[in-house]
């Protein structure tokens, strides 16, 4: 055998190593996961309130206000950023030209704001706390986590809008409309583009912790009015993980079990939908 | 008059005009916001001082960040090497080997493992790395190790990046056209040989954009590397030390910042390092990724 198909056969074997490697990563975090929390995990602990304080009674705490605590941040920011970004992917793909140099700079800048990392979206708004005076609670962190998700909605619609045919505004237009009541034709085109962007950025959202633990504070309790310091699942995590008692630390990964299974979910209804609704676009 | 219609579209421009530049100015109001925030610090102390000094004493107003510096530099550096070659390896056999039926099985791997969030991958790191290290490899190097270590965090913030890496070698390497290939095997040239002299070649400099743009996203990950890589604060001198990168700096220490003076300031000139490096990193690679996009198209 000459030296070339051996250096091919010895490529294509880490070649296979390498991708079953990648299946190794996500299994061994599933098990790992899994297997350590299901033990402590039961129907009574999701569904009570309260979460770490270690000197409360164990019997009393559960994962409830985090869970609550993470769905109205998740909620509010997701509801935010779609209200904040649809419009600005129709300026950027029906109002700015093809060529445009601004939608030059403005996906640039988009992207560079999605790799910005959450703790300095943290520490900015924490900044932004202290100037007004203000401390964690829930109005903060859903600010915060809605200006984190903002840059993932708007390049993810647009990367669906950009493909949307031309033709079809023009269709619009000679009927007379103006580019703003195309808005609807638009929106129908890339509905699929908002559903996965809306995964994508809930499940951004709702496993983020450093930008949270910043802006948010910590609490066990449901919080009842804006201003009142909130807890999310990553936190409660982090929390349980970080007490001595092993009791804690065994609650900590069922948390974070609960966790996993949310975000597994929100990625595979995500590939779910691309696949489903890809097949039947306009191209 | 005026048609209404032509009015709310008028209005509906400069509405969204303004969205979209609110939304851009983030970037500056965040760069000003940080900076007037570390101002104090950086009068108090030179440039030089903070940054080669790894005297870290706020209680003295002492704040060298050479140990988080050289800890975040060193986590990086590890989680890359550890990445790159798998990645490389699992989008060229993704792109060039692999049948769509094997890719229906890998693409959801990667989704899932890019889904993950961060305290998932420190628990993670925690429940199986840490022993591994501590029992495992460390006792043939040192004598004692918790597990919390410098190689701990860069393990877990490789497989962390993993799945961004491989899903932008994958848009690279499929933006080769087709033909170069045809004309490499026609010449008598293997697959490997192909991927080797004509996509690998090809696309370097999108490859080194991806590798900027992951190293840019491992240096702000934040809660797992708090979890994993230990709290002691020092320059790192061994894979086996603990090491605290800028962001678990800032994570671990923000409850205590009121109270000492110029410890915020302190945490913001390290949020705004963080802020400053990434986006340096970021444009420039994006740069060459729109270039090339670009030229393919």
């Amino acid at each position: 055998m000459n030296f070339k198909s051996i250096e091919e056969k010895i490529f294509k074997i880490l070649m296979i190593g390498a991708t079953l490697t990648v299946f190794a990563f996500v299994i061994s975090i599933i098990y790992s996961i899994a297997s350590k929390g299901w033990n402590a995990l039961s129907w009574n602990l999701i569904t009570r309130v309260g979460g770490y304080d270690l000197y409360a009674q164990w019997e009393g705490s559960g994962f409830l206000s985090a869970i609550v605590g993470s769905l109205y941040i998740v909620g509010a920011s997701t509801l935010l950023g779609l209200l904040i970004s649809i419009p600005v992917v129709f300026y950027l793909n029906v109002y700015l030209k093809k060529r445009s140099k601004m939608a030059y700079v403005a996906r640039i800048a988009y992207d560079v704001l999605f790799g910005i990392p959450s703790i300095v979206y943290g520490a900015f708004g924490f900044t932004i706390m202290l100037y007004l005076g203000m401390r964690g609670s829930l109005i903060s962190g859903i600010v915060v986590v809605t200006l984190l998700i903002i840059p993932i909605f708007i390049r993810s619609m647009d990367e669906v809008a950009r493909q949307f045919p031309r033709d079809i505004l023009e269709a619009a237009y000679s009927l007379g409309a103006t580019r703003f009541e195309t808005i609807f034709v638009v929106l129908r085109q890339i509905a699929p583009g908002i559903a996965t962007a809306s995964l994508l950025s809930i499940g951004r959202a709702i496993g983020d912790a450093a930008s949270v633990m910043l802006t948010a504070g910590y609490t066990d309790h449901i919080p009842t009015s804006l201003t009142q310091p909130v807890g999310t699942l990553p936190m409660l995590v982090f929390n349980l993980y970080s007490q001595p008692s092993p009791e804690a630390q065994e609650r900590g990964y069922s948390a974070a079990l609960v966790l996993t299974l949310i975000v597994l979910t929100l990625s595979i209804s995500g590939r779910f939908i691309t696949n489903r609704f890809s097949k039947n676009k306009l191209q | 008059m005026m048609d209404f219609r032509i009015l709310k579209d008028r209005a509906a421009n400069g509405m969204m005009f303004f969205l979209t530049l609110a939304t851009l100015l983030l970037v500056v109001a965040m760069g000003v916001g940080l900076y007037l925030k570390a101002s104090p610090i950086l009068e108090d102390l030179s440039l030089g001082e903070l940054l080669f000094s790894s005297k870290w004493l706020p209680g003295e107003r002492k704040f060298g960040f050479l140990p988080f510096l050289m800890s975040t530099v060193w986590v990086t550096v590890f989680a890359v090497t550890m990445a790159v070659p798998i990645a490389l390896l699992t989008a060229v056999y993704l792109t060039e080997y692999a049948k769509s039926g094997i890719r229906k099985y890998v693409f959801p791997a990667l989704d899932i493992l890019g889904g993950l969030p961060s305290i998932i991958y420190g628990i993670w790191g925690i429940l199986l790395i840490i022993p591994w290290i501590s029992t495992y490899l460390a006792p043939h190097f040192v004598e004692t190790s918790t597990g919390y270590s410098l190689l701990a965090g860069g393990i877990v913030l490789g497989v962390m990046i993993l799945p961004l890496l491989v899903s932008l070698f994958i848009e690279i390497f499929t933006s080769v056209p087709g033909e170069l290939r045809e004309a490499s095997v026609s010449l008598g040239a293997t697959k490997w040989q192909t991927t080797k002299s004509v996509v690998i070649r090809k696309t370097l400099p999108g490859i080194i954009a991806a590798v900027v743009l992951a190293v840019s996203r491992a240096l702000g990950e934040t809660i797992a590397v708090l979890m994993v890589c230990g709290s002691r604060i020092q320059v790192p001198k061994s894979v086996f030390d603990d090491c605290q990168p800028l962001p678990a700096l800032i994570a671990a220490h923000y409850g205590e910042m009121v109270s000492v003076p110029l410890y915020d300031a302190a945490l913001m000139f390290a949020a705004l390092i963080l802020f400053v490096v990434v986006l340096l990193f970021n444009i420039i690679s994006r740069m060459i990724l729109y270039r090339i996009e670009k030229t393919f198209f």
